[in-house]
Order: C-alpha cells, then structure tokens, then sequence
C-alpha cells in the first residue's frame, strides 16, 4: 500500500493544476461579446448542491491534459464512461423496484406477482422492527409491525415470504444493515430447506453499517462489532456463496441525511476504501473479493451534477484499486452501481409535480450509467406508494428505456465540455475529502467523533435556510404555491400484520425445540466472543433452530451494549 | 394568545425544547436541522438522542423541565406512539409541559393527535417559521400554567 495522505492530495492536485483555462479565445470572447451583451452576467451567481460555482460557459481550454486517457472507452480502464463496452444496447438496466409491506404472505404475493410479470430481480423492505433486530412482539415494536416494509421474526417468517420462490433461479436484494447476518442466514436456511447449494443463490444484502452511524442511524452495537460481522460475511461468501453480494456501500442515505452530491460521493467511497482494507486484513486479496463489492447512489435534482457524481465515481474507484490497493483484474475495478431518485426531492405539496422530478433524476441515472434503477413513486411524501403510483414510477423507467432514444448509445454526453469539466471537478473534490478524512484518523474515527455527521448536518441546514429564504426553489413547496390542496389517496397498512405476525410468533416460541434454541444461542455466544472465529455457521444454526432476530441480536447487546452517538448540535 | 405576545415570560429562562423521535425511526434529519433553527431563534433545545422510550422522553422533558416536546416519527407510528407519551404525561399529571409533532403525518390523523393535546403536526416542506412560531405559542401557555399565571 502506498502513503495515503500523499496519495489523495498528489491526485488532489494534479487536478487542480490541470484546468486552469488560460483558452485567450474564451476570455476574449468574454470581455468582447459577453459582457456586451450582458453587463451584470458576473453578479448573479449559480452553484449546485456541493456549492460549485458554474460558469456561464465551458470550452475546451476547460479540460487541460489527455481526455482520453481519464475517460477512457466504455469497459475499459478507467471506465468513466461505463464498465460494460456497450452498456444498454447490449443489456438495458435492471428496474428493480423496491417493495415490501405488512405480512410475509402479503410480501410473498407481491413477489409473485413480480416474477410473473417477467421479473428476475427482487428487492425487499424490512419494517422497522426487523431492521433494529427486534421482534415483532416486543413492546416497542407496537404499531410498527409491517409498516414500513415486511415483518421477519424468526426463519418461519423467511421460509413464508420466499414459498414458491425458486431461490436458485432469482437475485434478491436485501434491504437490511445492522442483523443483516441475521437475514444472510436465514436465506442461506431457506435455500437449504429448498436443496439449492449456497453456490448458486445469488443477491445482496445492504450491510452496509458505516452509513448507518453516517446517515442512516439503524445500528445495534458498537461499530466494531458489526465490522467484525461484515468481515465473517465478506469471508464466507468469498468461499460459499461467490454469486453473494455481502455488501453494497450506500451513499444514498447519506445523501437523503442532508449531504451534497460531492459529500455523497467522498463519504461513500471513503466508507468503499475502509471495507477493502478490512478485506486486505482478514487476508484477502483486492482481486479475491472487490469484484463483489458494489455502490448504491442517490440520484437527486441537479441534473449534470448527478451525472458528473456517478461517472467521477467509477473513475475514482477504478483509480484507487488500482492504484493503491493492487488490483490486477478489470473487474475489480469497476464500480458497479444501483441507483434510487432522491426521496427528499419530492413534495409533500402538489404531488404529481413529483413524477416530473423522478423523470430528471432517473434520466440522470442512466445517462451516469447505473445498472439498476428505483424510482420513487409521486405520493411518498406521503406514505408508502400506492399501486396507482408504484405503475406511474416503473412506466416512466420504461418510458426512458423503450422511447427516449437515451439507451441508443454509450454515455451520450461523454465529451460535453461542462459535465466533463464537472465531473473532474467532482472527482477533485473528492480527493480533497479524502485526505481530509485521513487527517481525522481515517472515516471509523471521522464517523465516531461525529466529523462526519456535523459536516452533513451544516449542509443540510445551510440548504433548509436557502429554501427558506427562496434562493433554492422547490416548485408547490416555496414557489407557485397553492392554497387548500385537496388531499390525495394514500395507502394505509392496516393493524391486521401486526396481529398475525404476533400469533405467528408465539406459536413458534411454544412448539421449538427449546434445547436446540439453547444450544444453539450458547454456541454463537461463544463464538462471538472469539474474535478469529467466523459467525457465518453459527448464525445458520441458530436461526435453523428458530431463534427468534432479537434472542440472536440480545446475544451481542448482553456482551458488546449499544452505541451512543456523538452530539453534533 | 397569539404567538409572540408575551415574550415577557421567557425573559429570565429562554423557550426550553425537547426533540425526540420515540418510536423505531432514525430519519433525523428534520430533527436536526430543527434543533439549529430552534437553537437560531433563541430556544434552549435538547435532542432525545436515538429510540428513546415514550418512558424515556417524558423522564427527560420534567427532569429537565421543558417547556415544550417536539416530537417527531417518519415511519407512520405517529398514532400509537405519540399517543404512548401523551398518555404518560396525563398518567403523571403534568400539564405544563406542551407537546408538538411532526412527520409524514397524513391529513385524517391530525384532528386524532390534536385531541390528544398534539398539536402543529406539520409535513414536509413546512417553512421554519411556522413551525417556531407554533412552539413559541405552546410554550407561553406551558410557561404561563408553570408560573402559576394561567
């Protein structure tokens, strides 16, 4: 491994130095016609979201040095333009649209209904309780059952929500951080009961526990403690499960917390380099499990700063690997991604405004290249979509796939003067973040001290007060407002999954093998107390017992409590 | 009382605020941009910290004697678990202490909350101003019932 801290700001600079645009054309032309033309264009100022001033115009003396050479083509080194040669044409993106509510039977059906329609790509929703390891009949859990995605207390809940559901043949994505090796072993189970061998179940688990403390705020223990768990997954997979993603590193969330596009791609790369050295720790190679590891990006309003985030991204990582960690195989260095529009972008007033916002910023996922894609439904402001607008945000991905002309061609804005401008500009950013994160003792210590979480929180209200003050618009919200909006229909979850779920629940607690339970709970114990030992088997066994998310979760709360987070207001 | 008209009784003690998500919810985003706005309009404010029990908030808010809970669920607990802290408070006969709410509040669950004594339950894209505005106005009434003035 190379210095670190002279590995960022060297690339730091050499960004830096490079566009500088001395073009005399471009500043002849300014002085000469522009500021003819327009007197005061200097004083009114454009920025975006990571409070990069625009220009009114980019040139090529804005992109100094070889261009080819940071772009390169498509599925090559450095991959700015895309990680396959052909991208769309070859293969459109996945539209993998997230779902999961009330009951495993509930949720199960939904998957049906998905697979039916030509879907080979699930992804679900845990609700609350599920995804802060607690049973769906633990007091605090009262009201939540269900609500915000589907209930699983215990491998019954599993083996109902993927009943019928050839798990060799279908890649299920996982919404799920802190248990996440909770829910990895109860797929594993399932598959098992199924006799499909570990090697061929494919899908990923989010896992992703560093933007929890970040942004997202679902943990259970102490970081180091979910780390370690994170470590087991990744080892296990890497020898078991290799069609298993054991993590996909999320700067969505950070950004729905309040950061900027360039704060969302330094702190989720950050967050990136940290998983690969702990890989590298547990005696890895970068070629051995990177290729696993993939990004979940926000796409959000600003446009061709979305577009620059994402291709600025592949380069970075792509670089880095390289560079710094010594990847050797392609594919390790391709920065595969899935993409969700932004939740905060979309209001609470007028809300079919929201499906024209969903359509910039799916456009700008595409056009940055994901390979997959949420939209967000128009009423989420609201409450958890209803049908009626679950369709809307699918038609309008197919629409851009099946209509727009924007699949025709590979990365259709490569070579604009400004998005190639930007992206440089972001990248640099980036850099800059790096080597500061360094200085505060690398992203685990930034995150603990709450460096991270504050410079979140300071963008986020800085951009509050803007909108306040109406120097950022948001359409219906505080511009073109209207009065006395009629309410729109909005699905409700009704108390019924909490009831069954319940009664589920109790039924499997009195007719289990209790001494199997208990076994299999004093095993884990041990096993988690032994920092070398891999979690991966025991967590299998203890869920095929039929312990229950939180007897597992109340092992590690026993030994390791919680975490407090640092103040950062 | 309109809001604002009797500023005389916060003069010795600022508006004193407690910010508290108290179901299974980390969307806290509203939460702290709130705590900086609030801190900006002068309120001496308190951040619950993350899934504080309804036991836990209404311990904070008389151990520390607040004026006014905000409080504040994303995840559509609002009607069990507002309604858990309200009725504690009733429990332990505390009436001067108001309590406010916040979040993905849909329009048929306001009158529910607001006959529960929780009043505001403002949506996103509420302007900061009407959200101080509203607990400036909760807090005179808890401070007027505190200082015996009511």
């Amino acid at each position: 491994m190379v210095d670190s801290s002279s590995f960022w700001s060297e690339k730091f600079r050499n960004i830096e130095e490079r566009n500088k645009n001395e073009d005399p054309q471009y500043k002849k032309w300014k002085k000469e016609v522009l500021e003819k033309w327009n007197p005061g264009s200097e004083e009114k100022e454009f920025t975006n979201s990571s409070g990069i001033p625009i220009k009114e115009l980019y040139v090529p003396g804005d992109l100094d040095g070889d261009i080819n050479e940071r772009l390169g083509y498509p599925g090559t080194f450095p991959f700015t333009r895309g990680i396959y040669p052909d991208m769309y044409r070859g293969r459109l993106w996945t539209m993998r649209m997230f779902s999961g509510f009330g009951t495993p039977e509930d949720t199960n059906r939904r998957l049906k209904y998905l697979i039916q329609h030509g879907e080979s790509g699930l992804s679900i929703a845990f609700d609350m309780p599920t995804l802060y390891g607690y049973d769906c009949n633990n007091e605090r859990a009262e009201g939540e059952v269900g609500k915000c995605g589907v209930n699983v207390s215990t491998l019954k809940d599993m083996e109902i929500l993927f009943d019928g559901i050839d798990l060799g043949n279908v890649s299920t994505s996982m919404t799920i951080n802190a248990p996440a090796i909770v829910l990895l072993a109860m797929y594993m189970a399932v598959a098992k009961k199924q006799g499909v061998p570990l090697d061929r179940i494919s899908g990923t688990v989010q896992a992703d526990i560093l933007k929890e403390y970040i942004a997202q705020k679902e943990w259970i223990f102490p970081p180091e403690v979910h780390l370690r768990m994170i470590r087991d997954m990744m080892v296990f997979c890497t020898e078991k499960a290799p069609r298993w993603n054991y993590i996909s590193i999320s700067g969505y969330h950070i950004r729905e917390a309040g950061a900027s596009a360039v704060q969302e791609l330094a702190f989720t790369l950050a967050d990136g380099f940290h998983y690969v050295e702990m890989g590298l720790d547990a005696g890895l190679s970068a070629d051995d499990f990177a290729p696993r590891l993939s990004f979940f990006f926000n796409s959000s309003i600003n446009f061709f700063e979305e577009i620059a985030k994402m291709r600025a991204a592949r380069r970075i990582w792509a670089t880095v690997l390289k560079e710094k960690y010594g990847a050797r195989n392609p594919r390790t260095m391709m920065l595969k991604f899935h993409t969700q529009t932004s939740g905060y972008t979309l209001t609470w007033q007028q809300p079919l405004n929201n499906i024209i916002r969903t359509t910039i910023e799916a456009m700008a996922g595409v056009l940055g290249g994901t390979q997959s894609l949420h939209t967000n439904s128009y009423d989420e402001a609201w409450a958890l979509p209803s049908e009626k607008a679950v369709k809307v945000a699918l038609r309008t991905q197919q629409i851009i796939a099946e209509e727009s002309g924007i699949a025709d061609t590979v990365d259709p804005l490569g070579g604009s003067y400004y998005l190639e401008w930007l992206t440089d500009e972001m990248e640099k950013q980036a850099y800059s973040y790096f080597d500061r994160i360094e200085k505060a003792g690398g992203i685990l210590k930034a995150i603990k001290t709450g460096y991270i979480q504050k410079e979140i929180a300071n963008t986020s209200y800085k951009r509050q007060l803007r909108i306040e003050e109406g120097k950022e618009i948001m359409v219906g919200a505080n511009k073109y407002v209207e009065e006395n909006e009629p309410p729109i229909k909005i699905l409700r979850i009704s108390k019924k999954a909490q009831l069954s779920q319940r009664k589920r629940l109790n039924d499997i607690l009195a007719s289990r093998d209790q001494d199997k339970v208990r076994r299999s709970l004093e095993r884990l114990e041990d096993a988690m107390k032994d920092e070398s030992v891999n979690l991966m088997p025991y967590m299998i066994e203890a869920v095929e017992s039929y312990a229950t998310i939180e007897e597992i979760s109340n092992i590690g709360r026993r030994l390791y409590g919680g975490w407090k987070e640092p103040v950062i207001v | 009382m309109a809001a604002g008209k009797n500023l005389s009784l916060f003069k010795d003690k600022p508006v004193k605020v407690l910010l508290a998500k108290p179901g299974i919810d980390g969307h806290d985003r509203g939460m702290f941009v709130l705590a900086k706005a609030f801190r900006d309009a002068g309120m001496d404010v308190l951040y619950a910290g993350l899934l504080p029990t309804p036991e836990e908030v209404v311990d904070t808010a008389i151990n520390e004697d607040v004026d006014v809970i905000a409080l504040s669920l994303l995840n559509g607990a609002h009607l069990v678990v507002f309604k858990k802290v309200a009725d504690l408070m009733k429990k332990r006969g505390i009436d001067d202490i108001a309590i406010v709410g916040g979040g993905t509040i849909p329009d048929a669950d306001k009158p529910k909350l607001e006959k529960l004594g929780i009043t505001g339950n403002y949506g996103p894209g509420t302007p900061l101003k009407t959200i101080i505005e509203h607990i400036i106005m909760r807090a005179e009434e808890a401070r007027s019932r505190k200082l015996g003035i009511a």
